[in-house]
């Protein structure tokens, strides 16, 4: 189910190397637990973020969750039709309801990302 | 019960142009003539409603709410007890409903003379040597604590950044402390529910101003290592803060002060009988230790030289003000009146009974529901329905939504956070043995429903469950004509 | 007396339940080094007729504005209660209920907050309200930290001189800790000047915060201000009169973005202090930081119409140290109170309020110039309330006030900012008569001081 072409981090996001930058979304784990979402805040364009550092929200009726960024790197583009209806992400977390694009540091690394094997592994002894 | 309402239009809806209530006749003084950049053109849409309009409008709405004077409300760490009705008779006399904040002290010796009264039984309740009753609720009285131990470390040269919170605290611990400008460390419970003495010790050092404890905590236990994590605390040069929202269980039979506390709030609206008025006011009190004192809030109520009462405004290393005016002198002189009535045996009787009702109804539900960590319980409990949710998908949820079906208010659920499922239980001590006995029956009787039902709970209110998430996906604020 | 239900013979039955020899028992966990050996030492216990015939002894040695003419202001007004602000609001259901996290057992209360946040909007042209903060010196602190949460912004923040001391001295108690400055804008005037606030606002200002009609009673350039202000990127914080809004424009036609006020003038009771009512609403774009409850519309699942507590992630039992405010309570009874009040007033009596307490405190103000006894200290328009400059021969404020207590009149506040200055405050509840009684009783003062000084 955790598609086998993204990488993942252990805060649940998962990455797609797509030319020179990365698409970031929340995993179809994390939507499920977070129940039905209703708002979701992300950093602005250009935002400089940092692995492993909160860059937004999610919320649901009655819980916020850190977006934690998975590579250091600059904020490409945010996923505007997300403002409009946060339930994309629980729809289709893989798909349509992408959050950023982040274009990586210099130096920046995927390395220290898991494979789609290695997640589920993480998240099923959860 | 509640469908005999005769409507539940709101009040926009019921308007009708022209319709009049309170009217203030003219002055017959000559018109006065301000500038038009300062005139709106009209007065604001307001409705327009009939005096008797108002009446039913507002007594249907008072039938839609479950409140302490008509139904058993066993809502955890609110302390839901009985609010006397002489207290309202007696706060409403025109000598204490209409002094102006700023009348001259000789004015108001009454007054003065109760809230000084006031502060003194605080600090003798607490174990503490002064007490500033200016917080409007305990969560003021929070940040002002916090307030007063960062000026304290401030003026002995100290820099010490972090307040550390255990993990089962309330949510206004962490808040006040971001406020109050410190960065707030997460200390772990131990599987038996207290404070991890190992986790805290790891975060104990010299950049510690305060540990924020409840004690009896969240989960309605005493922790027995308090004298331990105090002198912890006290070791690493840090302070420790007593949240008092679980006092009840205490009044004359431990002190915080005597414990080892440094400074704490009360909660006057949930300890000494406020009462809630649907979400507030409250009244937030502190009590500090004598080196804390200069710190405190400004003013306080002294005696001066003839023996009157007076403010004391010139208090030079005072926070100064966390609000406008003396306090919430309202619940103030409630909470007063409470402790005039009980006085020191009936004060200690409160916490026994208290203590008495949670046991007792604890040991009806303890064979029908998992209460993790329940031996001992002071004045409340925390039952888990994790158990049901994985053998018939109950939740804690389902039972409180099918306990307001039967007549009860539910328990507080999904606090703390540090137990599954959690219904947290606190029948306080002013309710009888047979409210308890049939409250208890009820409850189990719901385990044994069927889960369908309640799933579908409630079904006899004025309304069944909500959508929650519409209402934060699409928020409605105001009303807005069509 | 404890309000205790159980018998004794009940408390023995339920100790053998649950296995416990004594009530001591019950305390094992508490460690017998920190038990309280002994009776606390407070006074012993009361019947209630004798709490009664205390708390009226008690009570008697307070004056109050039913037994003296009162022209204090600065923040707290003598506004006349409605009987059925105090009839309705005191039913058990509402007095003994709590916070609404029980939607359906609580939709009284959720909608009477639901009609407050609309009536707040309606009142001050606003676009949200919320359910109500503790009082307006809170409130402002609020407002600020609201501000530097949505521009991010930590240059200092810009307060007019004019603002009511006390909300002053809260904003500097909350924000000790915390980074942004405070700037205090003196005002010479009386009021402040749009060519100050020009010089010192710049793109780091978080907000600007300025009270109309403000401490002295007089009216602010406000439309000008928030221009201002909203050039920079700022937040314009107005402090606003409920009362006034019968007459003056409101923050939302003046250009704020938060609105603040003391709400005690609907139907509160000055009682020393509080409870009172703080009232915030914003713009629409700002709701994610506002601070304290909200109420929101939604359907059941018969699709009924009902209301729930809504956006609670705000709030800091979810946000925890990220929540933009620790407020936790918010003034629900009072909030009910007001609600009732501004019903009864309606538009026409709202308006027919504003504008005696306008002819009142003008009429005042006229007869003591007449009578010599002083002058206006700044010369600007004024609401209800007015600093008088006392004139020569006239005792300070603070010795005016006290003399007048004798004849019967609260005199008004002596302004802090000199002792010379009286600020005196007139609402609709004053009669001609008190007014021109006042006026007499203050200039008489003159007279004495005169014969006095010439001995």
């Amino acid at each position: 189910m955790n598609p086998k072409d993204l990488k993942y981090a252990k805060s649940h996001e998962w990455v797609r190397v797509d030319g020179d930058t990365c698409v970031v979304g929340l995993t179809r784990f994390a939507v499920d637990q977070l129940t039905d979402i209703t708002y979701i805040e992300l950093p602005k364009v250009g935002e400089r973020v940092t692995g492993g550092e909160g860059m937004g929200e999610v919320e649901s009726v009655k819980a916020v969750s850190d977006i934690y960024a998975p590579l250091d790197g600059e904020i490409a583009a945010v996923n505007d039709a997300l403002s409009m209806d946060a339930s994309l992400v629980s729809r289709d977390p893989y798909g349509e309801g992408w959050l950023v694009r982040i274009r990586p540091a210099k130096d920046g690394r995927l390395d220290h990302l898991m494979s789609a094997e290695e997640y589920t592994r993480q998240t099923e002894g959860a | 019960m509640m469908e005999r309402n005769q409507s539940a239009d709101l009040l926009f809806e019921i308007s009708k142009p022209g319709r009049r209530c309170h009217r203030v006749p003219p002055s017959g003084l000559p018109a006065v003539g301000l500038d038009s950049r300062f005139l709106s053109g009209g007065s604001p849409p307001l409705p327009e409603v009939a005096e008797l309009d108002l009446v039913r409008h507002y007594t249907n709405l008072s039938a839609r709410n479950m409140a302490i004077d008509s139904n058993f409300y066993p809502l955890g760490s609110c302390t839901m007890k009985y609010n006397p009705k002489r207290h309202e008779r007696l706060v409403s006399l025109p000598g204490l409903a209409s002094p102006h904040p700023l009348q001259p002290d000789k004015t108001v010796q009454g007054m003065l003379a109760i809230l000084f009264e006031m502060q003194e039984m605080l600090a003798e309740i607490a174990g503490l040597h002064a007490c500033s009753l200016q917080p409007s609720a305990g969560a003021q009285g929070e940040l002002a604590a916090l307030l007063v131990a960062a000026a304290y470390f401030r003026h002995r040269g100290e820099n010490r950044t972090r307040v550390l919170v255990p993990d089962s605290a309330h949510g206004t611990n962490p808040a006040s402390a971001a406020i109050a400008g410190f960065d707030s460390v997460t200390v772990k419970s131990g599987d038996d529910g207290l404070v991890d003495l190992a986790d805290l010790e790891s975060k104990l050092d010299e950049r510690t101003a305060v540990f924020m404890i409840t004690n009896p905590n969240t989960l309605g236990l005493f922790d027995h290592q308090i004298l331990d994590i105090t002198r912890k605390v006290h070791e690493k040069g840090g302070l420790v803060y007593l949240d008092g929202a679980n006092m009840n269980a205490i009044l004359g039979i431990a002190r915080p002060g005597d414990f080892g506390a440094d400074m704490m709030h009360y909660n006057v609206h949930k300890t000494f009988t406020g009462p809630h008025g649907a979400g507030g006011p409250g009244s937030g009190p502190i009590a500090v230790r004598d080196m804390l004192e200069p710190f405190l809030p400004s003013p306080m109520v002294i005696r001066d030289e003839k023996g009157g009462y007076c403010l004391q405004q010139d208090r030079p290393l005072s926070i100064g003000r966390v609000r406008a005016f003396f306090g919430n002198v309202g619940v103030l002189l409630r909470g007063w009146m409470y402790l005039r009535t009980l006085g020191p045996n009936g004060l200690r009787e409160v916490s026994e009974q208290a203590v008495l009702n949670a046991n007792y109804l604890l040991t009806l539900l303890r064979d029908h529901i998992d209460v993790p960590k329940g031996a001992g319980c002071m004045h409340e409990f925390v039952a888990s329905a994790k158990i049901l949710r994985r053998e018939k998908r109950v939740s804690a949820m389902d039972i409180a939504k099918r306990l307001l079906d039967k007549g009860y208010h539910s328990p507080t659920v999904y606090f703390p956070l540090v137990v599954a499922e959690a219904l947290m239980i606190e029948p306080t001590e002013t309710e009888s043995q047979e409210t308890l006995e049939r409250f208890a029956e009820v409850f189990v009787s719901i385990l044994r429903e069927d889960p369908e039902t309640l799933h579908e709970a409630p079904h006899d209110l004025a309304i069944s469950r909500p959508d929650e998430v519409a209402a934060t996906k699409q928020p409605v604020l105001r009303w807005k004509s069509a | 007396m404890s309000y205790i239900a159980n018998t004794s013979s009940q408390q023995e039955a339920m100790l053998g339940k649950i296995g416990k020899k004594s009530v001591a028992d019950l305390f094992e966990t508490v460690p017998k080094a920190v038990r309280l050996d002994r009776p606390l030492r407070v006074p012993p216990a009361l019947s209630e007729m004798e709490l009664t015939s205390l708390v009226a002894k008690l009570a008697g040695r307070n004056r109050h504005p039913g037994d003296l003419a009162c022209f204090m202001g600065a923040g707290a007004y003598d506004h006349f209660i409605p009987a059925v602000v105090d009839t309705l609001s005191s039913r058990g259901e509402f007095v003994t209920a709590y916070t609404p996290y029980q939607a359906e057992a609580s939709q009284g209360s959720l909608q009477v907050f639901f009609e407050f946040q609309t009536l707040i909007c309606q009142l001050t042209g606003m676009d949200v309200a919320n359910a109500s903060l503790y009082e307006a010196g809170s409130g402002v602190a609020e407002a600020v930290m609201m501000a530097m949460s949505v521009t991010s912004r930590r240059g200092p923040v810009l307060i007019a001189g004019t603002v009511h001391p006390h909300y002053l001295a809260t904003l500097r108690t909350y924000m000790a800790n915390l980074e942004p400055e405070i700037r205090v804008l003196h005002c010479p005037g009386g009021y402040l000047e749009p060519s100050r606030l020009e010089a010192e606002v710049t793109e780091e200002t978080p907000c600007v915060v300025v009270q109309h009609p403000n401490f002295d009673g007089s009216l602010e350039e406000v439309a000008e201000l928030s221009r201002i202000a909203k050039a920079k990127g700022a937040l314009f914080v107005q402090v606003f009169d409920p009362l006034s809004l019968g007459m003056l424009k409101g923050p939302g036609e003046l250009g704020a973005d938060i609105a603040v006020a003391e709400g005690q003038g609907l139907g509160t009771p000055m009682s020393f202090g509080g409870p009172y009512l703080g009232l915030m609403a914003c713009r629409e774009s700002l709701v994610r930081k506002l601070p304290g409850r909200l109420v929101g519309q939604t359907v059941d699942r018969k699709g009924k119409r009902c209301w729930v507590l809504a956006l609670q992630t705000r709030e800091q039992h979810i946000r925890r140290e990220k929540a933009t405010s620790n407020i936790c309570t918010n003034q629900g009874l009072y909030a009910i109170r007001a609600s009732i009040h501004l019903a009864a007033l309606g538009p026409e009596g709202l308006r027919e309020t504003a504008r005696q307490c306008l002819e009142k405190a003008h009429h005042l103000r006229h007869l003591l110039v007449a009578k010599k006894v002083g002058e206006i200290a700044h010369v600007r328009p004024f609401f209800k309330e007015f600093r008088f400059r006392l004139g020569e021969g006239m005792p300070a404020a603070a010795e005016c006030v006290d003399r007048l207590l004798e004849k019967g009149f609260l005199a008004g506040v002596p302004h802090p900012e000199n002792p010379r200055d009286l600020l005196i405050a007139v609402t609709e509840s004053r009669t001609l008569e008190e007014i021109e009684g006042f006026a007499n009783a203050l200039s008489a003062l003159r007279a004495t001081a005169g014969k006095g000084a010439g001995q």
